[in-house]
C-alpha cells in the first residue's frame, strides 16, 4: 500500500498548476464579468496541449484521453495511468478556474464520449474536433433515459428532431455528441449517440444561458429541426439491443465522474488555501497542535474542511486507480463525485463566511469560487443521483426498486 | 516457570497448529504459514516466559524495526500477500470469535474466560516483536496493524481494544524502548500468555488535550515522582504494567513504565459508555516513586510523544473504521429485510440515502487512516494525516453510530441488535486518547 502521488506524475501536476497560476488566475475575474465572451487566451494553451502526447505532462490531462484499462491479470504490476493523471491535472486546473478549465478547446466532455465508443474510422475523422455533449433536454435531466429527441433512419442518414439544453461549450465546440432515441417505445436500449457537426442544416442555436457561476464556460440551447446526419456519425452499434441496452453509454460516466470530482477538489482547495492565508493575518495558524475542541472555532472549521477535502481526494484517487487497473468502479466513482461535490461546495461557502465581507466582495475570488463550486454537485449526475447509484450497489437493488 | 527457550518455542508452535480454534476457524493454512516463519525465526531466538519481567538476555542496543521499503512509488491500494493472509485470519477471528462474545463481554465489562488464550493462538503479538527478542517482526507494520484492528473491531470494538492494547505497548517498546527495557519486557509478549498492559494517556477532564497533561512527573533523586489521574485505561485492573503519560517538569510529556503493585498506584473500575469489554479503568497516581529507568526510552528525550499520540490515534481510527463497517453491513441486511408500508424500507430514498452516506463516510474514514498508516510505515511525516484521520473518524464515527440505530427504529434501541452497542463504542472511541498504538 502506498497512497502518495508517484513522482512520474509530478510533471502533470506542476504544469497544470503553472497553467492555473499563469494563465487562468490572471483572467479569472475578467471572464466571470464578461460572460459569453470567448477567452482567446486559451487558444495558445489548447495548441500547446494538442502537441503533447500522453505522459508528457499536460498531454494526459484532457477528458478526451480517458480510457478504461482491461482488468489486470493477477500478479501483474499496478498502473497509474491516464485516469489518474487526468484527475490530478484537472484538480490543478480547477484550482485555477473551473469555468476556464471547462472551455479549453478540444477538451470537451464529448471528446471523452468519442474516445470511449468511437470506431477507428470515426476516431480518425473526428480527430482534433472540439466535442460538446448534449444529453439534457427541458423534460429530461437526471432521468436521461427519458429523453424525447428522435433519430429516424432515412437512407444514408439519420434525421434528428428535438431540443437540447445546458450544453457546455455548445456554441464554441465544432461538433456536438447528441443523444437521441431510435424508437421512443423501446426505452433506453434505443438511445444512441450521434456526432453532429456545427453548421449542419437543421441544427440551430437558440440561446446562451446566464449563470450563477462558471461564466467563462458557455452553456447553450440547440434546437434540432429535421437535422440530417450521415449514418457513419452514429457512435457504437446502430442496432437496438435490449440486453445490452444503456450500459455502454452509461459506462462513460464511470470514467468522467472522478474527473468532475477532481474539479471539485481543485476549487475547494483554492478556497481553503486562500482562506488560510487570510486568516493568518488574524492569528489563526492551524498547526494541528491542539485537539479539535481545544482549537478556536475558526481553526476547527479549517480542520474539518481539510479532513473532508482529503477524504474526497482519496476517494477520487481510488476511483481513478481502479479505472487505471481495470477494476469496475461504478460505486466508487459515484462515491468520489458525491463526496467531492458536496464537500467542495460546503468548503467554498464556509470559507466565504469565515472571511466575512472580504469573502463576499469581488476584491477576492472567494465569492466566485462559492458560485462556481455549486455546479460540480449538479452536472454529470446530481448529489442525489450519485447517492441512488451508490445505494443501489450497496443494497443490490434495481432502478425499479429504488427510484 | 523457566524453561528451555527452544522447548518453549516448540510448544508455542505446537499449541498454535494443534489448536482446535485454529482448525475450527479454518485458519490451518495461514496458521501453518505463520508457524513456518515462527519456526524459522522464533526458535533460534528462544522465548522466555516469566511474568516477573527479568531480562534473560542482554541487548547491546535496542532493536528497532526497519521502515517499509516502497516496492515502487506508484499509488497502490493493494495490500501484500502476507497482509492478506493475516487479514483473513483476523477477519475470521473477528466474525467467529469476537462477535459472538461481544454481548456478554459488554455486559460483564470484561473479556470472556479464555480470551487471552484464544488471542495468543491467533499469534498476533509475535508480529510486533523483533526477531532477536523472539518475535517475527522485521519491519514497521502500522498498515498491517490498522488492517488487523479494523477486522477485529468489525467483530467487537471493546474486545479488539482488549486484545490489541498489550500489542500496542509492545509496539511502543520496540519503537522507543531502551535495550534494557526491551530485553526485560518484550520476550514475554511472544509467549502463551502475553503480559496484560496498555497505554494510559487520557485524563478525566473536559476538553482534555494530550499536550496539556495534568499528571506530573518530577525528578526525585535518581528517579521520578508521578502524581495525577488517568482515565479510560484498557485492561486496567488486570494489567501487569502500564505505559503512563505524564508531564515531566521542565521537559513536557513523557511515558513511564508503571508496574503492577507499585506503591501509590490505585486502580479502580471506570464504568463507561462503550468499549466496555476492554475492562476500562481509572488509575490514580499518588506520589508514585519510579526508578530512573522507568521512563520510556534511553534517557529522558528518547520517546517522541507526538508520534506516540499520532500512532495511537491511527489505532483508534482503525477501530472506528471496523465498527463503522459493521454498522454498514448490518443495516444493509436489516433494511433490505424489514418491511413497512408494503415494501422493504430500503426501497425508500430517505433510508437508502442514509445507507449510501454511511458507505461513503466509512470509506473516507478508512482511506484517511490508511494514508496516515502507510506514511508512518514509509518513514514519511504523518502528524497532519493522523490528525485529519482523527477528525474524520470522530465526526463520521459519531454520525454512523447514531444513524445505525436510527435505521432500525425502535428495534435499534433494544439490545437484541448490536447497533446500540456500536453507537456506544463509536462514541467512546471518538473521545479516547491512548489505550493502544500501532
Ligand atoms: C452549467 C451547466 C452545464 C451543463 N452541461 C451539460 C452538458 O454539457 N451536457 C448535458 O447533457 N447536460 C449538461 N448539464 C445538465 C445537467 O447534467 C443536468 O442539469 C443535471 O443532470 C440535472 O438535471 P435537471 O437539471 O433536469 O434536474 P432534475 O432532473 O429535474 O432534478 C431536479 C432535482 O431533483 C432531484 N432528483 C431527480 N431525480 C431524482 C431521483 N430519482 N431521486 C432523488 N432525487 C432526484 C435532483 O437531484 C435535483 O436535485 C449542464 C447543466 C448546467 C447547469
Amino acid at each position: 500500500m502506498q497512497l502518495e502521488i508517484p513522482k512520474k506524475l509530478s510533471a502533470v501536476i506542476e504544469q497544470a498548476h503553472m497553467v492555473a497560476t499563469e494563465v487562468f488566475r490572471p483572467i479569472s475575474r475578467k471572464y466571470d464579468l464578461a460572460e459569453h465572451t470567448y477567452p482567446v487566451e486559451l487558444d495558445m494553451l489548447a495548441s500547446l496541449m494538442d502537441g503533447m502526447k500522453e505522459g508528457d505532462g499536460l498531454g494526459g490531462v484532457g477528458a478526451g484521453k480517458l480510457k478504461r484499462e482491461k482488468a489486470a491479470t493477477r500478479g501483474s504490476s499496478v498502473r497509474n495511468g491516464t485516469n489518474m493523471s487526468t484527475v490530478l491535472g484537472l484538480t490543478e486546473l480547477c484550482w485555477g478556474d473551473v469555468g476556464l478549465a471547462l472551455t479549453i478547446p478540444r477538451q470537451g466532455l464529448g471528446n471523452s464520449a468519442i474516445a470511449a465508443v468511437a470506431n477507428e474510422e470515426q476516431l480518425k475523422r473526428f480527430k482534433g474536433a472540439w466535442a460538446a455533449m448534449a444529453i439534457t433536454e427541458p423534460g429530461a435531466g437526471s432521468d436521461s433515459a427519458n429523453i424525447r429527441m428522435t433519430a429516424v433512419r432515412d437512407g444514408d442518414h439519420y434525421i434528428l428532431n428535438g431540443e437540447k439544453i445546458f450544453i457546455t461549450a455548445g456554441e464554441r465546440a465544432n461538433v456536438v455528441v447528441v443523444w437521441a432515441s431510435l424508437d421512443l417505445n423501446v426505452g433506453r436500449a434505443a438511445i444512441k449517440s450521434f456526432v453532429v457537426e456545427k453548421g449542419t442544416p437543421g441544427m440551430n442555436f437558440v440561446r446562451l444561458d446566464h449563470k450563477l457561476g462558471i461564466r467563462a464556460s458557455d452553456t447553450a440551447t440547440i434546437l434540432f429541426n429535421d437535422c440530417r446526419v450521415p449514418k457513419e456519425n452514429l457512435l457504437g452499434s446502430p442496432d437496438i439491443d435490449v440486453q445490452q441496452g444503456f450500459g455502454g453509454v452509461m459506462q462513460t460516466f464511470d470514467d468522467t465522474r472522478p474527473v468532475v470530482a477532481a474539479m471539485a477538489l481543485g476549487v475547494g482547495r483554492a478556497s481553503l488555501e486562500r482562506t488560510r492565508e487570510l486568516l493568518k493575518e488574524r492569528g489563526i495558524l492551524g498547526g494541528y497542535e491542539r485537539t479539535l475542541f481545544g482549537s478556536t472555532a475558526a481553526e476547527a472549521e479549517l480542520y474539518r474542511m481539510e479532513a473532508d477535502l482529503e477524504a474526497a481526494r482519496l476517494l477520487t484517487l481510488k476511483a481513478a486507480w481502479m479505472a487505471d487497473n481495470g477494476i469496475p468502479n461504478s460505486k466508487e466513482a459515484s462515491m468520489a463525485k458525491a463526496k467531492a461535490g458536496r464537500v467542495a461546495n460546503h468548503v467554498t461557502l464556509r470559507c466565504l463566511q469565515l472571511c466575512a465581507s472580504v469573502g463576499a466582495t469581488e476584491t477576492e475570488l472567494l465569492e466566485k469560487w462559492a458560485r462556481d463550486s455549486k455546479i460540480l454537485d449538479i452536472f454529470e449526475g446530481t448529489q442525489q443521483i450519485q447517492l441512488l447509484i451508490i445505494a443501489r450497489r450497496l443494497l443490490n437493488k434495481s432502478s425499479a426498486e429504488l427510484r | 516457570m523457566s524453561r528451555n527457550p527452544v522447548a518453549a518455542s516448540l510448544s508455542m508452535l505446537n499449541r498454535f497448529s494443534g489448536s482446535p480454534l485454529v482448525h475450527r476457524l479454518g485458519l490451518y493454512k495461514p496458521a501453518q504459514l505463520i508457524a513456518r516463519t515462527a519456526a524459522r525465526e522464533g526458535i533460534k531466538a528462544g522465548v522466555a516466559l516469566q511474568r516477573q519481567f527479568k531480562a534473560t538476555q542482554k541487548l547491546m542496543r535496542p532493536e528497532r524495526l526497519d521502515k517499509v521499503a516502497k516496492p515502487s512509488d506508484l499509488f497502490d491500494l493493494n495490500i501484500s500477500e502476507e497482509q492478506q493472509m493475516i487479514r483473513d485470519m483476523a477477519q475470521r477471528f473477528g466474525r467467529e470469535v469476537l462477535r459472538p462474545a461481544a454481548i456478554k463481554a459488554d455486559h460483564d465489562r470484561i473479556t470472556p474466560e479464555g480470551f487471552e488464550g484464544q488471542l495468543a493462538e491467533l499469534g498476533l503479538a509475535p508480529f510486533a516483536v523483533p526477531e532477536k527478542l523472539g518475535g517475527t517482526a522485521t519491519e514497521s507494520s502500522v498498515v498491517t496493524g490498522v488492517l488487523v484492528a479494523e477486522d477485529l473491531s468489525y467483530g467487537d470494538l471493546g474486545l479488539a481494544l482488549a486484545g490489541l492494547a498489550p500489542i500496542g505497548v509492545a509496539n511502543a517498546l520496540v519503537r522507543w524502548g531502551s535495550a534494557d527495557q526491551q530485553a526485560k519486557y518484550l520476550p514475554a509478549f511472544t509467549g502463551a500468555t502475553p503480559p496484560k498492559s496498555s497505554i494510559a494517556i487520557a485524563e478525566p477532564r473536559p476538553l482534555f488535550d494530550p499536550n496539556e497533561l495534568r499528571t506530573r512527573a518530577t525528578l526525585d533523586g535518581d528517579g521520578f515522582l508521578l502524581k495525577g489521574e488517568k482515565s479510560l485505561v484498557p485492561l486496567c485492573e488486570s494489567a501487569d504494567f502500564l505505559l503512563v503519560a505524564a508531564s515531566l517538569i521542565g521537559k513536557g510529556p513523557r511515558m513511564f513504565i508503571v508496574e503492577k503493585g507499585t506503591a501509590g498506584v490505585k486502580i479502580t473500575k471506570e464504568p463507561a459508555l462503550g468499549a466496555r469489554a476492554a475492562g476500562l479503568g481509572r488509575v490514580a497516581l499518588d506520589d508514585v516513586r519510579l526508578p530512573g529507568h522507568a521512563i520510556l526510552g534511553e534517557g529522558v528525550d528518547a520517546c517522541d510523544f507526538t508520534e506516540l499520540v499520532d500512532l495511537s490515534r491511527i489505532a483508534l481510527c482503525a477501530l472506528s473504521v471496523g465498527t463503522a463497517q459493521a454498522v454498514l453491513d448490518y443495516v444493509i441486511t436489516y433494511c433490505n429485510e424489514r418491511k413497512a408500508f408494503g415494501e422493504p424500507i430500503s426501497n425508500r430514498q430517505a433510508v437508502a440515502f442514509m445507507i449510501a452516506n454511511i458507505g461513503i463516510e466509512v470509506e473516507s474514514m478508512r482511506l484517511l487512516t490508511w494514508r496516515a498508516a502507510s506514511r508512518a510505515d514509509h518513514g514519511l511525516p504523518f502528524h497532519r494525516e493522523a490528525y485529519l484521520a482523527r477528525v474524520i473518524c470522530a465526526e463520521k464515527g459519531m454520525e454512523i453510530g447514531t444513524n445505525g440505530v436510527q435505521l432500525l427504529g425502535g428495534h435499534g434501541y433494544i439490545q437484541d441488535h448490536p447497533v446500540e452497542r456500536w453507537y456506544r463504542d463509536l462514541m467512546s472511541a471518538s473521545v479516547m486518547e491512548g489505550g493502544l498504538l500501532l
